[in-house]
This record gives structure tokens, C-alpha cells and sequence, in this order.
């Protein structure tokens, strides 16, 4: 907020999300009023299993209708409807603007091929020649401080931590501006976590990407999102600044989820 | 019940109660990886926590499962009230496979998914005689009950609960045998966090209520600061550090113990601290480095550490570290940190010092970005 600079893709923010509702049948699962994500803002969506983070991703990268669920209402990027598009333009879209990692990396590569294949791949589809693909994947694996000769490797000779390093990756090289981050550090160990927040972090600062943070954990989104937006049943029941909704949530649900974090030092 | 508790009041030195478990010197290998490496711990008897922490391939997982001899040890022995648990046989090793229940991570691993939750049980009390078969049905509804459940849910499957049910289901099953002893590997760590808090208040309360020891497998500091008087921190099969859970919070003597600490994420930004960088990858447990295993990512390894292991030894009152550096951990050594305070957007509250006394000072090169 105050150490990133002013918003320069006007007020209405870089993703703002209206009056979104994601159904599977006649059964709503998920109803977000508004939701926004500016120029280098990371936002935390925090909620349990079924509070409908995740679908809400999924309609973000126009991928809902894939899971059989209907999506109504106005997703917007840069003034852009994506709602409105056709599946050919969202493939556009998707991994060149909005780039999407989630909590399993290894969902993200395809074991039978070397992982800097399927990044070379990525790139190419998305127009870049095969030595300008291979320049920005070793690039991309120096800024999440990888070597670059890791992606020689298959993604069963990575470590989970890696592994997830080289998503963040693909989502670099590809210039994404949007980082949809589903779980991406529940899998990993604390001190392999707490690398992963930092990686972002400074992703954030350099590049000006915006990241829509999802998690159930409280205490990451704490150190990490700038704001917060705290879900429960599909619905959005609080969001604002991430220092002030936790540390003086206004709604109950908020407040339980902070007191079921465990308590460090309480022993008895 | 196997054998009456240790009857020998004249045994240690000091004037303790026998513990109820007692691991010398374990060692477990598979193949060329040494997962644990001598380690010795001492459960006592309920109700008692110990937990266990470490990352990935720490070992904490093969330690548990080597006390319920689900795997085969390669060194040091296991004593269970006395009693050596590696020549245990028939009859004994059956009063035993009784006394020392596990509780997995995934529930999934213990229910049949074709199998009633109450049939699951039931078998449970079967097999180990526990009550006469006509008080079975009786005896699985209390424990359902024991365990925060609707009774009813002996007539249902697995698949018809959620995974916070399913897991108490698991903890009914362990309790159903009466056992002296649980292991709980990561009895919470697939929950969601609400679902945890539960759990962990469930844990808490049978603990008192069947005074129960148990060895606590997890990764989650905040786990073991609900549950556990002693924590031991693992890294690469071996004990780094052990003692009371709140010195090893408060304040670590071993570098990686701290690193740990300082990693994790924390709500307050007040109690937040400097994240201690750990350089590199833990290494392969096949190829352990030379001397202390931990100096390749130490920030504060120095020659000697990379020649001699370090022996577990006295850092403070009944807390042991395996460091030849514990005492400037202790005084309060500078390590490299990540500028974790100064990234993070500035809040309301202004972020202090660590309030704690005993706790390391803050590094004395803060890192200034700005």
C-alpha cells in the first residue's frame, strides 16, 4: 500500500470483480459483490474448504464452465469484459495476462516431460520463437533464484519448493500481470513457505505484478496480502486492509477463524 | 494392561517416575538413508506430550512408526514400560500392539471405505477382547460420543463424513483399545483450520481425561505449543534440540530450531520476527555432510562444525542442543535475515521488539531496504 506506488490503470483498479455469481445448476455457490485487485497489490482471499475461493479463480481464468458451473456478472481487466469472450481470446489471456499456480505444483507438469519443456512450450504458444523462449526460461528461473540448469530436469527430480518456484516461473516468462496463487505454499514445509512469500514479495515490488492470494491460513495471508477478503459459503463477509481485518475483525466469522489459529507459546 | 508400571523406585538418579517410553539410540535405515540416526527420547507417563518437529525427511515420521514397529529398526532399542519392545512376541506383542495406538494424517488410511464406521470399531474391540461382544454396539456409541460425534454415525460410511468426523472416527478407533501410548502422526495438518482448533481441543480434553501419553508428529509449532510439554526438533535424523516447549520457542539454543521459528507466519505483526535465511536445499540423507549435519545451511558454522558432530548436550536446564554455537545462539549471535518487517505494508500498530527477555536480539544489521 503506502511502499507501492498509485494505481496507474486508472480507479476502477487492474481486476475488479461485480456482482459475480457462480452456480452449478440452480444452486449458487459463489456471490461476490465487488472485489478488486490493483497495480501491484497483493489481495488474500481467505476461507475454508467449499467457501468458493477457488471457484471464484477458476471463473477469474474463464474456466469455470469446465467444472459445469454457469458464471453471470462482470469480471474486468484493464477495461477488458472477459465474460464476454470467446474461449479463443481467454487462451490469450490465461498464462500471458493472467497466470494461475496452485497448491500442488506437480498438477502443473506433466512428468514424462522436462519441466523446461513445458515452459519452453508455454512460451512458444504464446508467440515467442524457440530462442527467445529459452533466454526468457532461464531468465525467469534467475529471478526466482533457480539455476537454470534445473529445467533439464524432470518434475519428479524437483523438490515440492522447486517445483513450485518453476510455476512461478512460467508465470514470469510469460509477462503475466495477474498472479492467480490458489494454496500455493500448503503443501511446502514453513521454511520452504516462508521462501515462497518472500519470492512473491519481491515479485510484487519489482514487477509490478498483482497477485490474488487464496488460502485457508490466516497467518500467511497476515504477512503477506496487503488486503483481504474473508469468505464463507460463496459469500465475501469481510474484506479491507489485512492489518486492520485482523486485527479487528468485524465479523464473527473472521474473529473464529482467527481464534482457531493455533497459539504459539501458550503452553500449559 | 501388559505389565504392572516399573516397579523399581531406586532406578535414575534423579527422583522421576520411569517413563512410560523410552527410545536409546534408534536408528532406522532404508537402504543408504540413515532416516534417523541414535536419536533417544523419553515419553512420560500421562497425561505427557512430546512433540516432534522437522521438515521433510527429518525422520520424525520413521520414529513413530518405529514405535509401533511398523518399521524394522536398525540400532538402539525401544522400552515400553519396562519392556523391550524389539523382542516383544506373541501374546506380549499383541498386549502391546493394544497399548500403542498411531492416528495417521489421512484418516482414509485407517477407515474401510466399504466398512461401517461402526464395523470399524467394532473390530477394533474384537480383536482385542476389549468388552463381551453384547456390549460392542454399547461401547462403540460411547465412544463416538467420547469423541464429539452423533452416535448415530455407526451406520454410516466413511465417505458420508467429513474429513474432521472421519478423523475423529480414527482417534475413537485408537481409544477404543484403551491404549497407554498414541502416536499421532499429523493428526491435523489435512484439516482446515477451524476443523484443527477442534481437533486440537479434543486432544487436549482426552488427554486429561485418559491421561494419555502421546509422541506428536508435525511440523507445526503452533500444534505443539497447544499439546506438548517437550518438543524435540528433528533435522535429518537427528535431535537437534530438545526441552521444554516453551524454552525451545522462547528461546532456541540451535541455529536451525530458531531458523524454524522465525519462519512461521505470524497473525501479529507485533511478535513477528526477522526470518532467518536458510541457504540451500536440506541435504540427501543418503550423503549426510561431514560433522554437524546442519553446517552447509548454518549461518553461524565455523571450521570446527564441519569436522565434529556435535554431541547432544546441556544448554540450559533440562533442554539439550546438539550445537557447538548453542551458547552464542543463546547470547544472542547476529544471522542473516530477510527483510521480512520492512517489506510488509506498514500497519497501524508500529512493530516492536520482541518483548520476550530470553529471546535472541534482533540482528544487528537490520536490513534497510528503503
Amino acid at each position: 500500500m503506502t511502499e507501492t506506488p498509485p494505481t496507474p490503470n486508472g480507479p476502477s483498479g487492474r481486476l475488479a470483480i461485480t456482482s459475480l455469481d457462480i452456480s452449478f445448476g440452480r444452486r449458487k455457490v459463489v456471490s461476490i459483490d465487488e472485489l478488486r485487485l490493483d497495480h501491484a497489490e497483493i489481495v488474500g482471499i481467505a476461507g475454508e474448504s467449499g467457501s468458493g475461493k477457488s471457484m471464484t479463480t477458476l471463473a477469474i481464468l474463464g474456466l469455470a464452465s469446465t467444472v459445469g458451473a454457469t458464471v453471470s456478472g462482470s469480471i474486468v481487466l484493464d477495461g477488458q469484459e472477459l465474460t464476454a469472450l470467446s474461449q479463443d481470446d481467454l487462451r490469450e489471456i490465461r498464462g500471458r495476462r493472467i497466470a494461475a499456480i496452485f497448491q500442488s505444483p506437480s498438477t502443473a507438469f506433466s512428468p514424462v516431460y522436462k519441466v523446461g519443456a513445458i515452459v519452453t512450450k508455454a512460451l512458444r504458444l504464446h508467440g515467442a520463437t524457440k530462442s527467445e523462449a529459452a533466454d526468457r526460461a532461464a531468465e525467469a528461473m534467475r529471478q526466482v533464484l533457480l539455476a537454470p540448469d534445473l529445467l533439464r530436469r524432470y518434475p519428479s527430480q524437483l523438490s515440492g519448493g522447486q517445483l513450485q518456484r518453476v510455476a512461478i516461473a512460467l508465470a514470469l516468462a510469460l509477462r503475466a500481470e495477474i498472479l492467480l496463487a490458489d494454496e500455493p505454499t500448503s503443501a511446502l514445509d514453513v521454511t520452504v513457505q516462508a521462501e515462497v512469500l518472500d519470492l512473491l514479495r519481491d515479485l510484487r515490488d519489482v514487477t509490478g505484478m498483482s497477485i490474488l492470494f487464496i488460502s485457508h491460513d490466516l497467518a500467511v495471508v497476515a504477512e503477506l496480502c496487503d488486503r483481504v477478503a474473508v469468505m464463507r459459503n460463496g459469500v465475501i463477509v469481510e474484506q479491507g486492509p489485512a492489518s486492520q481485518v485482523l486485527s479487528s475483525p468485524a465479523d464473527p466469522y473472521t474473529a473464529e477463524l482467527l481464534d482457531s489459529v493455533p497459539k504459539l507459546a501458550t503452553t500449559k | 494392561m501388559t505389565s504392572a508400571p516399573d516397579a523399581v523406585p531406586a532406578a535414575p538418579a534423579a527422583a522421576v517416575a520411569p517413563p512410560l517410553l523410552r527410545i536409546s539410540d534408534l536408528s532406522v535405515r532404508f537402504g543408504p538413508v540413515h532416516a534417523v540416526n541414535q536419536v533417544s527420547l523419553d515419553v512420560a507417563a500421562g497425561p505427557f506430550g512430546l512433540g516432534l518437529i522437522g521438515e521433510s525427511g527429518s525422520g520424525k515420521t520413521t520414529i513413530g512408526r518405529a514405535v509401533l514397529r511398523l518399521v524394522r529398526s536398525s540400532g538402539g532399542s525401544i522400552t515400553f514400560a519396562g519392556q523391550d519392545v524389539g523382542s516383544l512376541r506373541g501374546a506380549a506383542l499383541q498386549a502391546y500392539r493394544r497399548d500403542a495406538q498411531i492416528v495417521f494424517q489421512n484418516p482414509d488410511n485407517t477407515l474401510d471405505p466399504r466398512m461401517l464406521i461402526g464395523s470399524t470399531i467394532a473390530e477394533a474391540l474384537n480383536t482385542h477382547h476389549v468388552v463381551p461382544r453384547h456390549d460392542v454396539p454399547g461401547r462403540i456409541a460411547e465412544l463416538l460420543t467420547e469423541a464429539g460425534l452423533d452416535p448415530a454415525f455407526a451406520e454410516r460410511y466413511p465417505h458420508q463424513l467429513s474429513g474432521g468426523q472421519r478423523q475423529r472416527v480414527a482417534i475413537a478407533r485408537a481409544l477404543s483399545v484403551q491404549p497407554r501410548l498414541l502416536v499421532l502422526d499429523e493428526p491435523t495438518s489435512a484439516l482446515d483450520v477451524r476443523t484443527q482448533a477442534h481437533m486440537l481441543k479434543l486432544i487436549a480434553r482426552l488427554r486429561a481425561e485418559r491421561e494419555l501419553s502421546y509422541l506428536l508428529i508435525t511440523h507445526n509449532f503452533g500444534v505443539v505449543s497447544e499439546l506438548c510439554e517437550q518438543t524435540a526438533v528433528l533435522y535429518l535424523g537427528k535431535v537437534a534440540e530438545i526441552g521444554a516447549t516453551e524454552v525451545l520457542l522462547n528461546s532456541p539454543a540451535h541455529p536451525y530450531t530458531h531458523a524454524l521459528r522465525s519462519a512461521v507466519p505470524e497473525i501479529d505483526v507485533a511478535s513477528r520476527r526477522s526470518r532467518i535465511v536458510l541457504p540451500g536445499d536440506a541435504p540427501d540423507a543418503a550423503n549426510p555432510p561431514s560433522g554437524c549435519v546442519f553446517h552447509p545451511r548454518c549461518p553461524l558454522a565455523v571450521d570446527r562444525c564441519r569436522t565434529e558432530v556435535p554431541e547432544l548436550r546441556e544448554a540450559t536446564h533440562a533442554h539439550r542442543v546438539a550445537c557447538h554455537r548453542a551458547e552464542d545462539v543463546l547470547a544472542g549471535a547476529a544471522m542473516s535475515t530477510h527483510h521480512r518487517i520492512h517489506k510488509t505494508p506498514p500497519s497501524t500498530i508500529t512493530p516492536m521488539p520482541a518483548t520476550s527477555s530470553t529471546q535472541i536480539a534482533a540482528p544487528q544489521t537490520p536490513p534497510q531496504t528503503a
